[in-house]
């Protein structure tokens, strides 16, 4: 009976996150456009609904009945596989995700994370890299040189980065000693937030999670104006827009990650812990907004500077950020 | 359990069919791609064993980065030749690399030879690993007791790089 009551939970609370995630990717759009709108003094969208709040919904419609095209020459069976990939992959580092205290629902003790699992951070380090293979694959099997090229850069430029966010990590894994997700928020419930000790490692984070997620100013895989939008070039219709959907999905896990090893998860004043979870909402918003504004701030970086970057500075720093936290820990 | 046995044959069966799949396929990237399906489903299998770090190891490192880099290579290899770069440059970088790995290496000796090791003491029957969690038992000993083979075997790694890197600079 107990099993049938957890696949139960289970079920309802994998349907909620998956909605709200959804519905938070499709207006991410929104804010996207809006936010950039403003910075660069213009209104973004605001012609369907009050504020342009249902252009969402009207992309979406828009993107199901447009024309489908697929390369004659393209790979077929990848090419439809390709943008599933990463939307899977983004999606799924949501399960380890505890977004908030545990609560008592009709008597029971519900925990308010899908997978509460020992082995969450690496669950979220191995999803990431599986997700680069949709990127890598969609632009190699459109037959297309641009695609080719995207998809050639996306690769090098992740692999990179993910090596520089591995290491930065580390400073948060000794300091917790654990890789459970919801035990590292609980210890900075207990004390204070891991960003006050890793602020060197936070901003490190924050810049190898923009080149991990390949946004301005690492998005050199679709560089319009060289390479006419690189990996996704041959795409129309709904696959196009599923690649968009998982570079948001991805954008939020992200920042969820951020928020749960850096600020302190769920934790904040005033809230009863049934409530926790609007502080980690809060918190991922403020970052997913922080994304925007770096985008409309900071123009492309060249290719080689983002590898020079990667490999010649990120990674010396994330190192030598290891070495004095492990220096401070023994001394 | 019968949900167990469901899962085990079906990722058992996908295990053989890709493997099948891998070696009979023309397109190299296409058997790249079934090796992963292969990899993924051999996860499933370690998942079921109760073995979860070797799973997403075998996830992270097999699954995600060796093949990320076996099909860079080879759309690297129809498609453009990498440019010339010369890679013994001395410099500045590497007086901070030097200083940095003596001091990395100095914390390693001095932690070996003067302190007594920190971490988990004792033998490690099956109760202990299950109350410690795999990965505290894991680090704890390669860190301790099998410290010597492991950073021996980190040494083999590096080698391998280097050699590699010589090897693709002598044929231009």
């Amino acid at each position: 009976m107990e099993f049938v009551y957890f696949l139960i939970e289970t079920a309802i609370k994998v349907i909620v996150v998956f909605a709200v995630v959804m519905l938070a990717v499709a207006y991410m759009t929104w804010v996207e456009r809006k936010v950039l709108g403003h910075i660069q003094v213009r209104y973004g969208p605001n012609r369907v609904g009050p504020y342009g709040l249902l252009q969402p919904i009207a992309d979406g419609i828009k993107a199901f009945f447009k024309e489908e095209v697929i390369p004659e020459k393209a790979d077929k069976v990848v090419y439809v596989m390709a943008p599933a990939i990463p939307l899977v992959a983004s999606l799924s580092i949501f399960s380890v995700i505890p977004f908030g205290e545990t609560v008592r629902i009709l008597g029971r003790e519900v925990k308010l994370c899908i997978a509460d699992v020992d082995i969450g951070l690496l669950f979220v380090f191995a999803m990431a890299s599986l997700g680069e293979y949709g990127i890598v694959l969609g632009g190699w099997s459109s037959y297309n040189k641009y695609g080719l090229m995207g998809a050639l850069r996306a690769a090098a430029q992740m692999v990179s980065y993910e090596i520089a966010l591995g290491i930065t990590v580390l400073g948060i894994l000794m300091l917790s000693g654990t890789l459970n997700l919801s035990e590292i928020v609980r210890q900075q419930i207990e004390g204070h937030w891991f960003v006050l000790y890793q602020p060197f490692a936070f901003i490190l984070f924050l810049i190898c999670m923009f080149a991990e997620i390949n946004r301005t100013p690492f998005d050199m895989p679709e560089a319009e104006s060289e390479l006419a939008c690189g990996y996704n070039i041959e795409y129309s219709s709904m696959k196009f827009a599923m690649f968009f959907m998982a570079e948001y999905a991805h954008l939020l896990a992200a920042s969820s990650l951020v928020t749960v090893l850096f600020l302190g998860g769920w934790d904040g004043p005033w809230l009863p812990p049934g409530l926790s979870w609007v502080w980690f909402v809060v918190k991922v918003g403020l970052l997913a907004f922080f994304a925007v504004w770096v985008r409309g701030t900071y123009p492309r970086l060249r290719y080689d500077q983002i590898m020079k970057l990667g490999w010649k500075i990120l990674i010396p720093l994330a190192l030598a950020n290891v070495l004095f936290t492990g220096l401070f820990m023994v001394v | 359990m019968i949900l167990q046995w469901i899962v085990f044959i079906l990722s058992a069966l996908f295990a053989i069919f890709s493997a099948l799949m891998m070696i009979t396929r023309k397109n190299p990237i296409h058997s790249a791609l079934f090796l992963i399906g292969n990899f993924l489903s051999v996860a499933v299998l370690y998942i079921l064993l109760g073995r979860q770090f070797i799973a997403i190891a075998q996830v992270m490192i097999y699954a995600g980065a060796i093949m990320m880099l076996i099909i860079f290579t080879i759309m690297l290899i129809s498609v453009e030749e990498l440019k010339k770069v010369s890679l013994l440059k001395f410099g500045a970088g590497s007086v901070i690399g030097l200083v940095m790995t003596v001091l990395l290496f100095g914390f390693l000796a001095s932690s070996v030879a003067v302190r007594t090791l920190p971490g988990l003491k004792g033998g490690f029957p099956l109760e202990r690993i299950q109350e410690l969690g795999p990965f505290k038992v894991i680090g704890g000993l390669l860190m301790t007791k099998y410290l010597l083979p492991f950073e021996l075997a980190s040494v083999v790694l590096l080698i391998g790089i280097i050699g590699a890197v010589i090897l693709a600079k002598k044929e231009r």
